[in-house]
């Protein structure tokens, strides 16, 4: 089957099953590697995407479903512009393996979205559910909050 | 002042488009002991590292996998100190299955006396003992010996390399080269040249003595530098092994027999080829593989396989597996590596306090789940992306498994998303080529569920420990330490390279045997246990063991003592080892050790000498509604030279945090032969709410210049005991056995 998604703004043709979750199209439909495979189940963040702004496990949304406008770590910048997010996470040298940090990102995306200037508490609420297996919790901790000030400050 | 004896060119390495229109420059070592014949001489063995200088700037060819430690970054370094180059000119690639990539600083870890010991004398290590990696071919990732091994290389590579480019440039200009200065990727004189422009010359001109420049001028060497891959790891550019992505590429999985060793007696793949989009299933004998359109279909396909398994030599469950551990208690010593003053006549004296301690089988579950990409081409050779910390070894697995010559096999090492010991097994690179083998001219990339990657996994063993001591009049007078185990070095030997190694097991007791703690008795002992459960090394190895064996006890004899338990350890170790007391009073500093006790808080204090780099680390928990809460932790730890001091900050927080999850709730059992748990759920790591606050203190103090502990381990095995300590100065209740979720209720 042929479904077209919506991907950091361009129409997407992948031709799989319905029921493919959108991480495995992504991945292995479309290529774009940036989001990962952690666990299949929602336990650990890695697969993380923006669908219409909200931060969802890509490998619990069915390709039947994924029907909004979806936000990936390819969307949010690059290696030559990067955003102000991924300026803070490149200060604060966050990344270890790395594996887990584009889910990361894009959760503290979410949660900069809905709250600026999030306290240490929004921060454990809105995180709680990435996996770092490298412990790099304090830098991901430090660049989030140095982001929101240097997004305020505009 | 280290002046590095002779340097030769050495040929080019070619590596595809990378090294188009450029130059490889490489370094040679003539052995310190030529006269000994197992020392090669000029014209043997080539030393890493290479560097290639073309247009596109310059690459350092790393000869250490890049798990996340940061060595690719500190590799590069060591080369830029010397090359004169701007960090901006650097990149860093991993180098193919070769001897000239064998690890140097393993060396250090060959060793049974205390590391403590070892690093007052760094230069004391014999020829032959420190041929033996060369020798071997040791192209091997681990050991936190990544910085040590590539200390003194690196730095030659970069120095030949300047001089080389040197040199050309003086030819060009009818001058003598040391007119000429070096800056920014350029050769100045009358004239300035690219590096670039330099190469091809240059690799005529490589000198034969180089001196290596004065510490007291490094300007990337000891300093936190941005790393190299940060910017992919954070725009999702980077390409791990899972996101290796080929033209006409199939997905597979695979599903192997949980009661490992055993065999798969039958199988029935109908329902899984009847599933749209499923191309094969391919049995391997002891498991099957499925090959797909995508991976998920592929893991659908995997579960509906009807496959009966057959039984393995193992016991059937973990109570059986502990009594088989205890039983090793009755058996011989496998070692006694320390036995100080005479142990047995103090405790003969009465009083003895006693305990028994128990820790469980431990998973890495890095968060890249196994997974390896082959292509079997139509000359009947194979290429192969693996990210592995041993590619000579996985080479010769892949060409073993398929019937072929090495020189056949060409594998890649992407960046890894994780290791923490347990990307050494060749096993997924192998299984990866033999499924590519029944689909040939396709490149199939296998990548393992969460649930195959946790239940195929080599484990940290399962181990007890028995502890004796005695104290009198408030000082300690004798620890008899006693570690039961199954054997992780012999058994991953056994199986890697078809032999297990003679002589004591180190790792059955490291991080019990060998800390400064200077008690005037002084033993212990390791028992090795006969089980054949499938083990391997896990970030510490037997630190992560035998640190919280000793650590709790010696927490035991303080309070015993009435005493101080971090003031009690300084006591023991002030004489003993200065660098190491020195740690303890600055987490005792750091801490406000004295004003942490108070109503609702614990506080725990350990220490670990491993891996060349001692580290105390004191924890505090508070009691809250919601649980026990980890609140802070301080780690002080001294490498001797800190390489990156931001590498080193990172490693040590994040290990501290590794070393915590698996002491709160990190727990491998089996039932029927197979391991119990499956995915995060049932093995969860601590996260970002449950995780404490850290402050990190670097020191410099340990060993003579030059003295390079490692950083990739040495925060972890400290951190249970801590938290133990913690815990039981809150509550009262000593706990003898990980995981601590059994016995105290943590804020979920």
């Amino acid at each position: 089957m042929s479904f077209t998604l919506s991907v950091n703004g361009a129409l997407r043709q992948v031709d799989l099953p319905k029921d493919v979750p959108l991480l495995w199209a992504l991945r292995d439909g479309l290529g774009m590697t940036g989001t990962k495979f952690g666990c299949g189940v929602a336990s650990c963040g890695a697969c993380t995407v923006l669908i219409d702004g909200q931060a969802v496990r890509s490998c619990q949304v069915p390709l039947g479903e994924a029907t909004g406008e979806i936000t990936t770590i390819e969307g949010v910048g690059q290696p030559g512009a990067l955003a102000p997010l991924q300026e803070a996470w490149v200060r604060h040298q966050v990344a270890q393996c790395g594996y887990c940090q584009s889910g990361q990102i894009m959760q503290a995306a979410a949660l900069l979205a809905q709250v600026p200037e999030p306290t240490d508490q929004d921060i454990d609420d809105a995180m709680q559910g990435n996996l770092c297996r490298c412990g790099t919790y304090p830098r991901i901790r430090a660049a989030i909050l140095d982001a929101a000030r240097t997004m305020k400050a505009g | 002042m280290a002046s590095w004896k002779t340097i030769t060119r050495r040929s080019f390495l070619v590596l595809g488009a990378a090294v188009v229109g450029g130059a490889a420059f490489g370094a040679y070592k003539v052995a310190e002991v030529p006269a000994n014949p197992l020392v090669p001489g000029p014209d043997g063995l080539p030393l890493n590292p290479w560097v290639i200088i073309n247009a596109d700037g310059i690459t350092v060819i790393a000869p250490r996998a890049e798990m996340g430690q940061g060595i690719s970054t500190t590799l590069a370094a060591l080369v830029a100190e010397e090359l004169d180059v701007d960090w901006s000119q650097v990149r860093v690639l991993h180098g193919p299955p070769a001897q000239a990539y064998y690890n140097a600083g393993l060396v250090e870890r060959m060793s049974n006396e205390p590391d403590y010991k070892l690093s007052m004398e760094p230069n004391s290590h014999n020829a032959i003992l420190a041929a033996l990696p060369k020798i071997f071919s040791m192209q091997m990732t681990g050991g936190s010996t990544g910085a040590i091994g590539g200390f003194v290389q690196m730095r030659v590579a970069g120095a030949g390399a300047r001089e080389a480019l040197k040199a050309a440039a003086a030819k060009r200009l009818g001058v003598a080269p040391d007119t000429l200065r070096t800056e920014g990727g350029k050769v100045i004189g009358a004239q300035t040249f690219t590096y670039a422009e330099l190469a091809a010359q240059a690799v005529d001109l490589v000198p034969d003595d180089v001196p290596l420049r004065d510490p007291s001028t490094w300007r990337y060497v000891g300093k936190s530098m941005p790393r190299l891959d940060m910017v992919a790891k954070s725009t999702g550019t980077e390409t791990f092994g899972i996101d290796i992505v080929l033209p006409g590429m199939k997905f597979a999985t695979v599903r192997m027999n949980p009661r490992r060793g055993g065999a798969m007696t039958s199988f029935d793949p109908a329902a899984a080829l009847a599933m749209a989009g499923v191309d094969q299933v391919v049995g391997l004998g002891n498991g099957v593989a499925v090959i797909a359109d995508n991976t998920w279909t592929a893991m659908q396909a995997a579960q509906v396989v009807d496959i009966q398994w057959g039984e393995t030599d193992y016991p059937a469950d973990t109570a059986a597996m502990l009594a088989r551990i205890e039983a090793a208690f009755a058996t011989e010593p496998d070692s006694r590596l320390r036995d100080d003053g005479d142990v047995e006549a103090e405790l003969a004296k009465g009083d003895v306090i006693e305990a028994e301690y128990r820790v469980p089988f431990l998973a890495h579950a890095s968060m890249e789940p196994l997974n390896a990409t082959a292509w079997v081409k139509p000359d009947g050779s194979v290429e192969v992306w693996c990210g592995n910390q041993a590619p000579i070894m996985t080479r010769d697995a892949i060409a073993s498994a398929l019937r072929i010559g090495s020189d056949k096999v060409s594998l890649h090492t992407p960046v890894m998303g994780g290791g923490f010991g347990g990307r050494t097994d060749p096993v997924p690179a192998v299984l990866a080529a033999r499924v590519a083998a029944a689909m040939p001219n396709t490149p199939v990339k296998l990548t393992y569920s969460r649930e195959e990657d946790m239940v195929q996994d080599y484990y940290r063993p399962a181990a007890i420990a028995r502890m004796s001591g005695r104290i009198e009049n408030g000082k300690a007078m004798a620890l008899w330490g006693r570690t039961a185990a199954p054997s992780a070095t012999r058994n991953a030997l056994a199986r890697l390279v078809g032999f297990a190694p003679p002589g004591p097991d180190r790792a059955t007791v490291e991080g019990g045997f060998d800390q400064p703690y200077g008690l005037p008795n002084y033993r212990y002992d390791g028992h090795v246990a006969d089980l054949t459960v499938p083990l391997g090394f896990w970030r510490s190895v037997g630190n992560s063991m035998n640190a919280f064996f000793l650590e709790s006890f010696i927490d035991e004899l303080a309070h015993a003592a009435n005493a101080d338990p971090l003031a009690f350890r300084l006591d023991l170790m002030q004489g003993t080892h200065a660098p190491s007391a020195s740690l303890l009073e600055t987490v005792r500093d750091m801490s406000g050790w004295d004003s942490l006790k108070r109503p609702g808080f614990g506080r725990g204090v350990a220490f670990c000498y491993s891996f060349g780099t001692p580290v105390a680390q004191v924890m505090e928990v508070q009691d809250t509604p919601a649980g026990i809460s980890l609140t802070r932790a301080w780690i002080a730890c001294d490498p001797g030279l800190a390489m990156d001091p931001s590498i080193v900050e990172a490693q040590m927080t994040g290990a501290m945090v590794y070393g915590l999850s698996a002491a709160v709730q990190g727990e491998i059992t089996f039932a029927d032969q197979a391991v119990v748990q499956q995915n995060f759920p049932d093995y969860d790591p601590l996260r970002m709410h449950t995780m404490p606050r850290f402050e990190v203190r670097i020191l410099q103090n340990n060993g003579t210049f030059g003295h390079i502990g490692g950083v990739g381990e040495p925060g972890t095995p400290p951190a249970a005991p801590a938290l133990a300590n913690a815990l039981f100065d809150l509550t009262g209740t000593r706990a003898r056995e990980l995981p601590l979720n059994k016995l105290f209720d943590f804020m979920a």
